[in-house]
């Protein structure tokens, strides 16, 4: 289960991890897409194509680089950094297959301090640009990183007590091994508490919106301003990969039925396909959440977000009542 | 036992050479003296970390209470070498620091005194000698925060709080070792710890908890860590370090030392109190470092944050051994030293990358700095990689010890006691609110102070400081990066410290290797390879950048004026400033932080109708010391004003309450 010693079990592993990159390097602005496109319809609109993330991602390549002149060398190595990070996280998580890369060190905590690499490189990014726009986003997205991380936190440790480890391939392993997990209280309150915290990092509706330049209430959107070009391209590319992970995760966690546990190319293309069906579900979900609410007020995000380290808490509570 | 005793007689002897040397060679006399004496006791410690043996030195006792006694033992080595190293660091750091400063006689003696205080407080084996190493460790530090009042009253305000609070907290180690000895007819450790179980219950916890109060406000724990964040930003910029680094790890030292070892553990109370202390002094710490916008005190802040999170990882260890979970005990104390030993590291680079920044530019408040990495570009980077390993971003040190932590909590779990469990459970919350906000506290400092747009003319003509200073700085990043890329090689070095620390023989917890790997726990990282896959990536997205602006308008970036909104210059008024950064937060937090809001609005003389100034203040000072602390002042004032009736200076009024006393004693014992 866990990746073997041998050359050809490794070569097999690496080969697995980069399946995994490619399949969120392509799904993640197509999510994206899908999300934009099942809004429009549902206001009546027809909408881009799904494709158009991609196309976007296209255009920003073939245009200029310019930097600010106040900006440093954090902000070149930032959309690296930011894409990089997500990507050792996308490798190293078991989405297609059990066994990927690094499978032994795909901690949940090693994963959450991964994500919040990107967000802090982002972060300084926007202060280092030395506008007025870039330090409001900067502080805004750490003020709400600050708060989901708790909430994050304490779901996984819902999720880890169970299987008395933190390491992905083993949890994933054991709700495999266990499909009436499905149903119990203390998973259903941390997938609850967890779906927040994904809102809340990949800058949805209610918590931030992806698609407004309003400076009262946009985060993610200051915070990358200054940018342009390719350079903007990586950044988008690596929040498009940050959502497509994070649903696969929620995915991963708690339905990872079909993911591979051998490299028979029949199974991964199942686990590939599967895969897409689950985030795609999951991004339906989270498009009906954005189309049905409201943006909250900043300052309201808190209480939300409280409520989602609150079920997480109750969800621990649960699972040692239960046990 | 020798090498030891020779590098303190060397750290003394610097001590002397900073006293008796003329002032051109004084400075270095004792920064040379007190680094070979430290490295001699780093060597010394080392060697005692690495055989596991112990040896005592002791002198003649001819009468009662009088004699050294001195034991080096694994737990106390680990301590030494944190302090060794950081004495190191400071000492050269204080070569160039000084270059610009004309420090006075006392000050550089006084700097290897604290540190020969620092190495031998674990060493003190018996009462006498620790309480005398204790409490020139605390006289020392004091006159070294006093050092630099003639030119800041505050240091003055500081230096009050900090002899008040550590003498409080002396005389209560005091009592407490007194009650011990006079049961055990010994003032030394090694009989005490034979006779403490013969005491009762009630008489070995009244003394847990009175050393308890002592060494936590040491250690700067919440609620009696007023005293840290002024004294720690007040002190010169490498005292600042050793204080932050070194001594309030002592006070962890203490509780450990005599919970676990000389009182033998306890009762499982005991230790969720001292999490509980732990959870608060994190939650407390990592809130008021988010808000604050002094440089210095936000990283004195920061110190109470982690010295919470290393309490949390000790009271686990603690409640975990009570409740019969001898591994999960020894991983989360392993958790705990491990972080202690990481935080000593990044801690003490980032107060000697601060004091570099006052250095350059003469203030530490951050709406004052910014743009410092282009004038200061090695201290921006030393305090960059402190940063990220203090907001525990693999693959930094910060984050091993916090991973470890994690699964020492996590582990913990599979306890049956279900207060252990709620405590472990606000443990983890804990750790991650905290986790978060130190990386905002962080972001904030370093992209606030090192990045954008210089503040003030001062930020702007900022110099890069002295060699022998950024040599001090980097040889504590060096261990920052070390020890996160290769935790599991000083791992098993450090559990030989736990075993001692936790009294007794325990289960290894963690295999050796390179990585982080749990031993009979399911649980493993390998940081180094995570560190090659993050490469790799980043070299892959670099080649992606470059293959795609090949094929672009022209492949080099350019630099031009940031859009400043159709205007046609962008001010640096117009960024966003340190308090302005933590607003959200400290909006959030409102009910711990309590901020006064003061705003003045002149008007014109013409017309109320137009404003001419208006002049916003905000200040943030600690919530506790205002609600607790300042009560008990005035209570405590009231009080002196009532004696001081009795006291008018004249001799026969004191002749008179002499005979007063007498008869009373007489007839009380007639």
């Amino acid at each position: 289960m866990i990746a073997s010693a041998s050359t050809s079990g490794l070569g097999a592993a690496i080969g697995a991890s980069l399946l995994q990159l490619v399949v969120v390097v392509l799904g993640g602005p197509l999510l994206m897409g899908l999300m934009v496109k099942i809004r429009a319809r549902a206001e009546g609109r027809k909408g881009p194509p799904i494709r158009q993330p991609l196309l976007d991602l296209r255009k920003l390549a073939g245009k200029e680089r310019i930097h600010s002149e106040h900006t440093s060398v954090v902000f070149v190595i930032t959309p690296l950094l930011l894409v990089a990070s997500i990507a050792v996280a996308i490798a190293i998580t078991p989405l297609v297959t059990t066994s990927p890369v690094l499978g032994r060190s795909a901690d949940l905590f090693v994963i959450v301090f991964l994500i919040l690499t990107g967000s802090v490189s982002l972060a300084l990014a926007g202060l280092d640009s030395g506008t007025a726009f870039g330090g409001m986003g900067s502080s805004r997205a750490m003020a709400i990183g600050a708060l989901a991380e708790p909430a994050l936190l304490v779901a996984m440790l819902a999720l880890s007590i169970q299987v008395r480890s933190s390491n992905l391939p083993e949890i994933v392993s054991a709700t495999l091994a266990h499909p009436d997990w499905i149903a119990n209280p203390e998973r259903l309150l941390a997938f609850v508490a967890l779906l927040i915290v994904v809102i809340a990092e990949t800058g949805r509706i209610p918590v931030d919106n992806p698609s407004t330049h309003l400076e009262l209430t946009m985060v993610h959107e200051a915070m990358i301003l200054e940018y342009s070009g390719p350079e903007l391209g990586l950044v988008m590319l690596g929040q498009a990969m940050r959502l497509g992970f994070l649903f696969a995760l929620v995915a991963d966690l708690f339905f990872p039925w079909g993911i591979a546990s051998n490299s028979n190319p029949a199974r991964l293309l199942l686990g590939i396909v599967l895969l897409g069906t689950k985030t795609t579900i999951i991004a339906t979900g989270v498009t009906l959440i954005e189309i049905s609410t409201a943006k909250l007020r900043l300052f309201r995000v808190p209480e939300l977000l409280t409520g989602g380290f609150v079920l997480a808490v109750l969800a621990v509570v649960t699972g040692l009542v239960a046990r | 036992m020798h090498l030891y005793l020779y590098g303190l007689a060397l750290i003394l002897a610097g001590a002397l050479a900073g006293t008796l040397l003329p002032a051109r060679s004084r400075v270095s006399g004792a920064a040379l003296l007190g680094s070979i004496g430290c490295a001699m006791t780093l060597i010394a410690a080392t060697r005692t970390l690495l055989d596991g043996q112990t040896s005592v030195y002791q002198t003649s006792t001819v009468l009662p209470f009088t004699g050294v006694h001195l034991l080096l033992d694994p737990f106390g080595a680990l301590f030494i070498v944190v302090t060794a190293v950081l004495g190191i660091a400071t000492s050269l750091y204080g070569v160039g620091y000084a270059r610009k400063i004309q420090k006075s006689r006392i000050e550089t003696g006084m700097f290897p005194l604290f540190l020969a205080c620092l190495v031998l407080v674990p060493v003190a084996a018996s009462v006498v000698t620790f309480m005398v190493a204790w409490e020139l460790m605390a006289a020392t530090s004091f006159l070294l925060l006093l050092a630099e009042h003639r030119s800041r009253p505050e240091a003055r305000d500081a230096a009050q709080w900090y002899a008040a609070m550590t003498q409080f907290g002396a005389a209560a180690i005091l009592i407490g070792l007194v009650v011990l000895a006079a049961h055990a007819g010994s003032q030394s450790f090694a009989v005490i710890r034979l006779h403490a179980p013969g005491l009762s219950l009630g008489v070995r916890s009244t003394v847990f908890l009175l050393v308890l109060i002592g060494f936590a406000s040491k250690a700067g724990a919440v609620p009696l860590h007023v005293w840290l964040p002024r004294a720690h930003a007040e002190a010169a910029s490498p005292v600042s370090a050793l204080m932050s680094g070194a001594m309030v790890n002592l006070g962890i030292y203490g509780i450990i030392r005599v919970g676990n070892g000389l009182l033998g553990g306890g009762v499982l109370w005991w230790w969720l109190v001292v999490l509980a202390i732990g959870v608060a002094s994190a939650l407390y710490g990592a809130v008021q470092a988010v808000a604050s916008s002094d440089l210095k005190r936000l990283l004195a802040f920061s110190t109470i944050d982690n010295i919470g999170l290393v309490l949390i990882g000790v009271g686990a260890a603690g409640a975990l051994a009570d409740t019969g979970h001898r591994l999960l005990a020894a991983l989360a104390m392993l958790a705990a030293l491990f972080h202690l030993t990481n935080h000593a590291a990044f801690k003490g680079c980032l107060f000697l990358a601060a004091g570099s920044v006052q250095h350059a530019t003469g203030t530490r408040d951050l709406d004052h700095l910014g743009g410092l990495v282009r004038r200061m570009p090695a201290t921006a980077f030393l305090f960059g990689i402190a940063s990220l390993s203090i907001s525990a971003l693999p693959p930094f040190n910060g984050f091993a010890s916090e991973w470890l932590l994690f699964q020492g909590l996590l582990h913990g779990f599979a306890t049956k006691n279900s207060i252990t469990a709620v405590a472990l459970l606000a443990g983890v919350g804990a750790l991650a609110l905290t986790g978060g906000l130190t990386a905002a506290a962080f972001v904030k400092a370093l992209g606030i102070g090192f990045l954008g747009q210089p503040r003030t003319p001062e930020a702007s003509t900022a110099h890069e400081v002295a060699p022998s200073m950024i040599s001090g700085m980097v040889l504590l990043a060096i261990p920052c990066v070390v020890l996160g890329i290769i935790p599991g090689v000083v791992l098993p070095v450090i559990s030989r410290a736990t075993d001692v620390g936790l009294g007794g023989t325990f289960p290894r917890s963690v295999q050796s290797g390179l990585g982080l790997r749990l031993s009979g726990l399911s649980g493993m990282i390998e940081p180094v390879l995570l560190l090659l896959a993050l490469l790799s990536a980043l070299i892959l997205a670099w080649g992606v950048l470059q293959l795609v602006a090949r094929h672009s308008a022209r492949g080099q970036a350019r630099s031009v004026e940031a859009w400043g909104s159709g205007r046609a210059l962008l001010t640096p008024k117009m960024e966003y400033t340190a308090t302005s950064f933590a607003e959200p937060l400290q909006r959030v937090f409102v009910d711990v932080l309590r901020p006064s809001h003061d705003a003045e609005v002149t008007h014109v003389a013409e017309s109320r109708y137009f404003e001419h100034e208006i002049n916003y203040r905000l200040q943030i000072d600690d919530a506790i010391e205002r609600s607790w602390y300042r009560p008990l002042i005035r209570y405590v004032m009231a009080w002196g004003n009532i004696a001081r009736r009795v006291q008018n200076g004249s001799t026969h009024r004191y002749l008179a309450f002499g005979f007063i006393a007498l008869v009373v004693i007489l007839v009380v014992l007639a």
